[in-house]
């Protein structure tokens, strides 16, 4: 019973609206998009789809898996880890000690060609448990400074290794501080093996990044020399193993191109390597070796790629073949009602 | 301002001097009439906005994390970067913000400068709006807005009536009649200044009250809220009015009402800030591992920090014991290690999702607003969603509480039966037609107008209604109609010329009247009386006019005593032409019998026939009044009037002292009828309801009618049925409603001493119980066989049946538990004769005692209390006015749109959001531990190998815009299929779309997905040249991508904005990573050039969608063929219905 409750109050259908022609109507307007009704594809997982779904995994998996295993088994790679034999046995107990003396650290090694090598032959150095990617290091570095002579003071990220006495480093950093300079020189038959060192590092960073007309400064001055040292008439863009070594590693393991050798190398061909081994990894009992290495289309020597690609192909496969029998065996007609929550289970509990 | 400021009013009461604004303002101070809605100026925008703004905890962890990192040892990200998120939601809302506010700024100048008449010395000039003040005299013309709040002094009208619409106000969109006072209006007809003095409330929000009294002459007249105008409304169908400004501007009481109701917070929501909880444990592991991390590897590494080329913790420039170099030791570094993983880390926490889920919400509400079934035409009103936060909720509503009439019924009364004097009329129906010729005649020439509402009238009725004026029968009907057309607050509106409806069959000079008034049961009322021969023709404050039978009758009103919740009845006191007062009431059954007069037997007979009468009226569910008059006699009359002057001027107790004068002239009456009025039900109640009990949703109605009118009313809507036993509970004290709850419970064997956990299984029997009875697809046979089994003796449902004077008792004792054990038994809880509170108060309970979301609907002032409890309210727009409108979330026209409202909007919502919180949680999940990953193998020094760019893009641009699309477009099913099934809703009340172990087995798939991420590309570039750069943007693609194939693989209907959203997301990345990788000042410099030429770029990327997705899809695949759920079903039913006829396609399209 409201009538005349005090505070209510209320109209009979307003005069005016119900004689008046829709004037200002507020009919939402009708568009598929506002009434949701847009075309739209609705997937739903029959039983085609699923083991289609599978089949096409393994149709496409198999085949990359088998072409990547076998590209990965083409590539020939010689490693040769060196970083305790290139130490006289005598001095092993104090490698650290012996890395920092000036005694002559040349050091020869034999590498035997296991298959035909073709050219070009990467020749690279790979250094273990080095955290290039340690947040302290990464960002030691000017990228300012690298790329323009007019920004010589711009060396605020690089401490510790950012001034001397003499005024800013250039390159700056413990990027560029650190720059690996073991070297290695490689004899055939007695014969110099010429390593090109042209090309390694990424034409982009040639020719952007590191400034043409940036010549190293006070580089490798500071008491501490962590590196290889730079020839100061050189621009840095074309100091190529400075650019490869500031594209710091993602991972702890890495491999740095060193240079390529342009011949082709034939099968229990003996390689003699005169090795300057002056990097100290000894301190933080890094690892070095030298891999010299053909690549093919998938990059180096890696199985991992294939064998992954197979495994998942090869398991698609069997799982496509599990659905065909559940669908054979167990069928659901799709849609079913029958097996609605509310007729399913009659008895409820 | 409070609605309490009421009881303040009298002891600080406002003085306004009429036509002297200067004395009024001197002495306080009252604002003048500039409004201001603007929150900000030019000058404290920024501050302001500000500061707003960091009241939002969202807002604030951003800062934290942005100061965080400008600390030297943390600076994870680059300086600019960490502040970019930041910047990027302020910028954002502030301009939001800003745009709505120079909105306000410009539409606050508009309305400040709009003109007005004010009376000044020399008549009527025009001044702005902004320069009225309080106690000037402003006149207003036809059609006009009222610039304030006014006391109306006179108007064109001669007996001081003004017509006001309150459209602005309340919506209502029907005249309203406002009085000036007769002595005023008087003074102003014969063009005297007045002057005076009004002492009025302070100001207060409450728009139906007012209360006053002027001084004048010496005279206090007493004012009410019916001598108010309103800021906002707008003069009609008079041609001028004069007022004096009582409040101007901010104390208008329509500024005052303008503040917004406070805001609810979604089920879902609660939820999720559970889940948010695990996810800050997880990042708070993640940061204890890096940072102990850090710690031990420091210490393993302690002699060699100096000079390990990756570390070298000291200069060497100043010699060999030179300055430290960021190393403060190894405590301090393992804390700030962990202090910069927490930045890095930072969005594991999925702060993105508050805004995100903004978005979202408003993206829906567009939808729900435009949907067109929810378009109601007859009131031309869309669905409105007034509150943003619990669209989700709609989706999990357990508890239905309804209000009966306006919102099961169309409260569009319907005069239809009437007992006069013994007799009950306006049963048949049978030969209406062939009398009406007889009726017409019988009317004569008296009649000369047309009706809006149309009556068919009883022709035996109509019979004794022109008979002469003899007996007994004849005079009380005489009574009876006369009550009908005087006892009211109807207004007559006569359209004057006739002839200009064309088409109409009426001749010229003929007069259609409209009766405009705020109650539709009166309208009724003064309608059926009109086609009875006595026609209302005229109101004013001092007379009616009322046309009885041609005979024009002229009748003074002495006094009015209007409707009251406590007397539950209205008098009105009139004197004839002749000198003779009379009082006539009508009201509520159980007011009135009380009050009758009983001296003679007839009486008594009269009585208990009119008791049998009504009592058949209401099981018919009609809504019945009882009439009766009583003639007045000179020493009581005087006795009355005396009082009455007192109550009319007094400022304080008014309504106590107008009741005390009501109760001296309502008693000793002589019973003439009562009357019956049809409250039509809605259309497409039943169904609705049906729908929605299926759904397994329960119905509750409260309702004020009484119960024999609620149980008809439950019959029609199919609430109640035959077969269902009704536990009535009615006691009229503690014991007594005790003694029915026992014996209910008893009977039905409730076992009320149980435990809770009994209880509670109980419950979810009879629940079952009663989804398979209403299974379609279910023999009865088999039900009866399932209570069979579970040992209890087959009643059949229950349906409890509760007064509001039980409630009374049992609310406020400790038998609310036992009521509700009962209640939840109950297939049909019908509440009758609750007040306003108690129906608060029911739904209180149910919240108190379940987790169960409840919802309250209703359309009046009366259920506004409801609303506002209730998890969700929904306010009808209907006959009632407003107030349950501005207090709801949501606001429809017609009941049945509830149907919709929940099992379409509210099924896709809560789907959508489910889905999207779980998503957005993996995707955060997924980068961070990917992050977390990388961190492990890089000495513990949270290197991100993305760059700092990316690392921020990846939430705001790289994967936002698709997780908003999905949860704005997708759907599961269409809303045919919703429709056709109500029972999919239980999807929502078992929490299928979003639950702990939903989440948990979320992130194990996160966790796979990430060590994928990790390891895949980690194990394809082992021991070769990668550089980090090219890794991050390996990592940062491959993220990106695998993120936006996992949501591409759950989305259920692909519209084109979905393709262009998730495809777009992966182009945009693109997009970014090539202009980022295109400025030579960063070390990431062309990297992405050198990757997209080498293959095995590409290959890793497949290899890790495959792996990574491979568990999820067989996941999903096993699920749907062994454990397929309801919506899967009905999904793929209603796909393949579609399809079959060319199966195998794949373009479907949704056909509705």
């Amino acid at each position: 019973m409201n009538s005349g409750t005090p505070s209510s109050s209320a109209a009979g259908a307003g005069s005016a609206d119900s004689t008046a022609p829709r004037r200002n109507s507020k009919r939402p307007k009708y568009s598929r998009f506002t009434q949701q009704e847009l075309p739209a594809c609705k997937p739903i997982l029959t039983p085609k789809w699923v083991i289609g779904t599978f089949l096409l995994v393994s149709v496409i998996f198999i085949p990359i898996g088998v072409v990547s295993l076998f590209a990965s088994r083409d590539v020939v790679e010689i490693v040769d880890r060196y970083e305790t034999d290139c130490i006289p046995e005598a001095l092993r107990n104090d490698k650290v000690g012996f890395i920092q003396s000036d005694r002559s650290k040349t050091c020869q090694r034999t590498l035997r060609v296991p298959k035909n090598m073709k050219q070009p032959i990467y020749v690279y150095y790979q250094l273990d448990n080095f955290y290039q990617n340690h947040r302290r290091y990464v960002k030691s570095r000017s990228d300012q400074q690298l790329r323009n002579n007019g920004s010589l003071q711009d060396t605020g990220p690089c401490k510790p290794e950012d001034n001397t006495a003499g005024g800013p480093i250039v390159p700056c950093g413990l990027i560029a501080w650190s720059l690996f300079n073991d070297t290695y020189g490689f004899t055939r038959n007695n014969q110099q093996l010429n390593v090109s060192k042209r090309d390694i590092s990424w034409k982009s960073d040639r020719e952007h990044k590191f400034g043409k007309n940036v010549f190293p400064r006070n580089f490798q001055n500071g008491t501490l020399r962590g590196g290889a040292t730079l020839k100061p008439n050189v621009s840095l863009s074309e100091q190529e193993d400075l650019i490869v070594w500031m594209r710091t590693a993602a991972l702890p393991t890495f491999r740095k191109l060193y240079g390529k050798i342009e011949v082709d190398l034939q099968r229990d061909d003996f390689i003699n390597v005169t090795l300057e081994n002056n990097y100290n990894t000894y301190s933080f009992s890094g690892k070095k070796k030298l891999v010299l290495s053909t690549t093919s289309w998938l990059g180096g020597k890696n199985d991992f790629v294939g064998i992954a690609y197979l495994t998942v192909g090869g398991l698609c496969f069997f799982l496509a073949l599990v659905f065909l029998l559940i669908y054979l065996i167990k069928p659901r007609q799709l849609g079913d009602p029958s097996y609605l929550s509310w007729n399913r289970n009659p008895s409820g509990h | 301002m409070k609605l309490d400021d009421n009881t303040t009013g009298h002891d600080n009461p406002r003085l306004i001097h009429i036509n002297d604004p200067k004395k009024t303002c001197d002495h306080s101070q009252f604002s003048g009439n500039e409004i201001r809605t603007s929150k900000y100026t030019l000058l404290n925008f920024l501050p302001k906005n500000l500061f707003i703004q960091f009241h939002r905890v969202a807002y604030l962890y951003f800062l934290a994390i942005a100061a965080l990192n400008q600390l030297p040892p943390l600076a994870v990200f680059g300086r600019t970067v960490s502040l970019f998120p930041l910047l990027f939601v302020l910028t954002v809302t502030a301009v939001k913000d800003g745009y709505e506010d120079w909105r306000r700024h410009r539409s606050d100048r508009n309305e400040n400068n709009r003109e007005a008449l004010v009376l000044q010395s020399d008549g009527f000039h025009p001044k702005r709006w902004k320069m009225i003040q309080a106690g000037e005299v402003l006149k207003i013309s036809s059609d006009e807005t009222i610039p304030c709040d006014m006391v109306l002094l006179g108007t064109s009208d001669p007996s001081g009536i003004a017509y006001i619409q309150t459209m602005n106000l309340d919506g209502e969109s029907n005249l309203k009649t406002r009085y000036a006072r007769q002595e005023t209006n008087k003074l102003f007809l014969e063009g005297t200044m007045i002057s005076g003095i009004i002492t009025c409330e302070q100001p207060n929000r409450n728009i139906y009250e007012f209360m006053a009294n002027m001084e004048l002459n010496g005279h206090f007249l007493p004012l009410s809220q019916s001598n108010i105008i309103l800021r906002g409304c707008q003069l009609k169908n008079t041609e001028w009015a004069v007022g004096v400004v009582v409040y101007a501007g901010q104390d208008t009481k329509a500024m005052l009402n303008s503040a917004m109701s406070p805001s609810k917070r979604s089920r879902l929501e609660t939820y999720m800030n559970r889940e948010t909880f695990w996810l800050s444990v997880f990042l708070l592991i993640m940061c204890l591992v890096v940072g102990l991390g850090m710690g031990l590897w420091l210490n393993r590494h302690k002699s060699q920090l100096d000079t390990l080329p990756y570390y070298r913790k000291i200069y060497f420039q100043k010699g060999k014991d030179g300055k430290k170099y960021k190393y403060y030791g190894i405590p301090m570094e393992t804390f700030f290690s962990f202090l910069s993983s927490i930045i890095v880390f930072q969005i594991m926490i999925p702060i993105s999702l508050y805004i995100t889920m903004e978005l979202v919400r408003l993206g829906q509400s567009y939808f729900m607003i435009g949907d067109q079934h929810m378009y109601d035409s007859l009131s031309n009103s869309r669905f409105q969603c007034r509150s943003l936060n619990i669209n989700e909720d709609l989706g999990q509503i357990r508890y239905i509480l309804s209000d009966k009439t306006g919102t099961l019924t169309e409260n569009k009364m319907e005069f239809k039966k009437a007992s006069i004097w013994g007799k009950s009329y306006g049963d048949s129906k049978a030969g209406s037609r062939e009398i009406d010729a007889g009726v017409e005649e019988a009317m004569g020439s008296g009649r000369k107008w047309k009706l809006k509402s149309e009556i068919t009238p009883d022709p035996e009725l109509i019979k004794l209604s022109y008979k002469d004026l003899h007996g007994e029968e004849r005079i009380a009907a005489y009574d009876f109609f006369l009550t009908l057309a005087a006892c009211n607050t109807v207004i007559p509106i006569l359209t004057g010329s006739p002839s200009s409806i064309s088409g109409s069959l009426l001749s010229d000079g003929q007069i259609s009247i409209d009766y405009q008034g705020e109650s539709p049961d009166e309208q009724a009322l003064v309608a059926a009386a009109s086609a009875y021969g006595y026609t209302l023709f005229e109101r004013t404050s001092g007379h009616i006019v009322i046309d009885a039978n041609g005979e024009k009758l002229r009748l003074d009103v002495l006094g009015l005593h209007e409707f009251d919740s406590v007397r539950k009845r209205m008098s009105v006191v009139i004197r004839f032409p002749n000198g003779s007062v009379k009082v006539l009431v009508k009201g509520a059954d159980t007011s009135m019998f009380s009050i009758l007069k009983k001296d003679l037997p007839c009486d008594d007979r009269m009585r208990h026939v009119t008791q049998v009468h009504l009592n058949d009226y209401s099981s018919e569910g009609l809504r019945t009044l009882v009439v009766a008059s009583r003639d007045f006699n000179g020493e009581l009359l005087a006795e009355w009037q005396q009082m009455y002057e007192d109550a009319c001027t007094s400022l304080t107790d008014r309504v106590v002292k107008l009741r005390q004068a009501a109760a001296l002239i309502e008693c000793n009456l002589t019973l003439l009828g009562a009357t019956a009025i049809e409250d039509k039900l809605q259309e497409g109640v039943p169904e609705a309801i049906e729908s929605l009990r299926q759904a397994g949703i329960k119905v509750w109605v409260l309702t004020g009618d009484k119960q024999e009118t609620a149980i008809s009313v439950g019959l029609s809507c199919r609430l109640l049925t035959a077969d269902m036993h009704q536990i009535i509970i009615n006691g009229n004290s503690e014991h007594e409603c005790r003694k029915l709850l026992c014996d209910a419970k008893a009977k039905y064997h409730v076992n009320y001493a149980s435990s809770f956990d009994d209880i509670t299984n109980l419950k979810r029997k009879t629940e079952h119980n009663f989804l398979e009875m209403t299974s379609q697809t279910k023999s009865s046979n088999m039900s009866q066989q399932i209570t069979g089994e579970e040992d209890r003796p087959t009643f059949g449902p229950l349906a409890l049946i509760i007064d509001g004077n039980s409630l009374v008792y049992i609310l406020e004792k400790d038998l609310e538990y036992e009521l509700f054990n009962l209640a939840t038994l109950c297939k049909v809880v019908l509440c009758c004769r609750v007040a306003p509170l108690q129906k608060a108060g029911i739904v209180d309970m149910i919240k108190s005692r379940t987790d169960d979301l409840t919802l309250a609907i209703g359309d009046g002032a009366n259920d506004v209390s409801m609303i506002q409890m209730a998890d969700v309210g929904v306010g009808i727009c209907g006959q009632e006015g407003r107030q349950a409108v501005m207090a709801s979330d949501f606001a429809m026209g017609q009941f049945r749109f509830l149907k919709r409202l929940l099992l379409v909007h509210g099924h896709w919502n809560y789907q959508r959001l489910g889905y999207l919180i779980l998503y957005n949680f993996y995707r955060n999940a997924v980068f961070v531990l990917m992050l977390f990953w990388y961190i492990l193998c890089t000495a513990f020094s949270t290197t991100s190998a993305l760059t700092d760019w990316s690392s921020v893009f990846y939430s705001v641009i790289y994967t936002s815009v698709p997780t908003v699309v999905v949860g704005i477009l997708d759907k599961d099913l269409s809303h045919k299929t919703l429709l056709k099934y109500p029972k999919l809703y239980a999807a929502g009340h078992r929490q299928e779309s979003y639950n702990m172990s939903l989440f948990w087995i979320t992130m194990l798939d996160t966790l796979w997905q990430s060590l994928v991420l990790f390891y895949v590309p980690l194990f394809t570039y082992r021991e070769s040249t990668i550089d980090i750069w090219s890794m991050g943007s390996l990592w940062t693609i491959a993220v990106v991508i695998l993120v936006n194939v996992h949501l591409a693989m759950d989305i259920q209907r692909w519209v084109f904005v979905a393709h262009a959203a998730i495809w777009g997301s992966i182009v945009v990345t693109y997009g970014c990573m090539v202009v980022l990788d295109s400025i030579p000042v960063f070390p990431n410099y062309g990297t992405i050039y050198h990757l997209v030429k080498s293959p095995v770029y590409w290959i890793s990327i497949l290899l890790i969608m495959v792996i990574g997705l491979l568990p999820r899809f067989i996941f999903k695949v096993c699920r749907q063929i062994f454990w397929p759920s309801d919506i899967q079903i009905a999904r793929e039913a209603e796909i393949l219905r579609k399809r079959r006829p060319f199966f195998g396609s794949n373009a479907d399209q949704d056909s509705s």
